[in-house]
């Protein structure tokens, strides 16, 4: 950052490179729509680019990278939170496919297995659903710590909050998850 | 040890960042709590559960679009920057300069005199209101003006009552 920030665009394009696929996948699992979450990714480059100049490296880059795509995330899912209740009961079903689309089902598709395929779809769809109900800061906190893998200090750094705050966040969220995901959780007990 | 006090750490147990002391603490009263094990082992399985999630890839106009936004920013220039040398700017500043000497250079052509100056302080007030008195219609819509000579005629009702005075006096003076 410190080369962008001395005019370097090169190191711009590293770091785009570098931190696109973590943030468009962080940004999507928090607003749960593909377009959105990579509008918002842009919207977290440029904000970089347009602040290079004036980035002080008193904390790690990562930390400051993931504070402006959490804080355009939280804006976003708080501005849609009232269109996303007003979604059709009628509305066709779906399934989440692999690719982060959501498409409509259909039976016919190209699975060896079609029925296994359709239990490993609706066991993904659970998971996303338990991680969807979480409230914003408790889900942006574990998508921060189960997929950016970011210590406890930073992670606080981000949503701003002390690191024992934030330790009882991530606490009452795992507890959540485990009591949303408890029919699938015992499965994996036993499997353990 | 409670109970209470160890769930706190389950999360940074099952992670792998409790202290090596704690760690220790941890195994201890699990090996002695079947419940808070059971725990334990429940939050392992969460965590191995989202680790089932697939990660997306951005699309392939992700990087394209990142890019011309990033080059669509305007250029900041800074404090400083009025100070780096532009041609334009340079030849109009010598221009003005170029002009400004050369007014300022030139003699007068026809310098005032005391004698030039009491008169046009003389005039002044006829000068202030010439534009009005040069167009000012009252004046133009005027007929014009009476010779000595016309001054009877020019009053024919006045003559009349003039010319009744004198025959009464006439009349007066004969004698009944």
């Amino acid at each position: 950052m410190l080369d962008v920030k001395a005019g370097d665009e090169q190191s711009f394009e590293l770091l785009l490179q570098r931190y696109r696929t973590p943030l468009v996948n962080f940004l999507y699992r928090m607003v749960r729509a593909r377009e959105e979450a990579e509008d918002l990714a842009q919207e977290v480059f440029l904000r970089v680019y347009r602040a290079r100049k004036e980035y002080v490296p008193s904390a790690k880059f990562t930390t400051w990278l993931f504070r402006i795509a959490t804080n355009l995330a939280l804006n976003s899912v708080r501005d849609n939170r009232h269109q996303r209740m007003e979604v059709s009961l009628d509305a066709p079903v779906t399934i989440d496919a692999e690719d982060g689309d959501e498409k409509v089902l259909d039976i016919a598709e190209k699975h060896p297995n079609i029925e296994q395929y359709m239990v490993e779809e609706a066991r993904k769809k659970m998971i996303r659903h338990a991680i969807d109900k979480l409230p914003e800061k408790q889900r942006a906190a574990v998508l921060l710590h189960k997929y950016q893998e970011l210590d406890y200090g930073d992670i606080a750094k981000i949503l701003e909050c002390s690191e024992s705050a934030l330790k009882s966040l991530l606490f009452r969220a795992y507890e959540t998850l485990r009591v949303e995901l408890a029919p699938l959780v015992a499965r994996q007990g036993k499997q353990q | 040890m409670s109970c209470r006090r160890m769930e706190n750490k389950f999360l940074a147990y099952v992670d792998g960042r409790l202290k090596e002391s704690e760690r220790l603490e941890m195994e201890k009263h699990l090996s002695a709590c079947g419940a808070c094990q059971l725990r334990v082992n429940e939050f392992r399985a969460v965590t191995g559960l989202l680790d089932e999630l697939p990660e997306i890839e951005p699309s392939a106009a992700f990087d394209v679009r990142v890019r011309a936004r990033v080059a669509a920013e305007p250029v900041k220039q800074g404090w400083w920057a009025w100070l780096t040398p532009s041609p334009r700017v340079a030849f109009a500043a010598s221009l003005l300069l170029l002009a400004t000497v050369w007014v300022a250079s030139r003699p007068a052509e026809h310098p005032l005199t005391a004698a030039d100056e009491a008169q046009i302080n003389q005039d002044l007030p006829g000068l202030e209101n010439f534009d009005v008195l040069s167009d000012f219609g009252a004046l133009t819509d005027l007929p014009q003006p009476v010779q000595p000579d016309d001054a009877v005629d020019t009053n024919p009702d006045q003559n009349q009552n003039q010319d009744q005075g004198q025959d009464q006096n006439q009349d007066q003076k004969q004698p009944k």
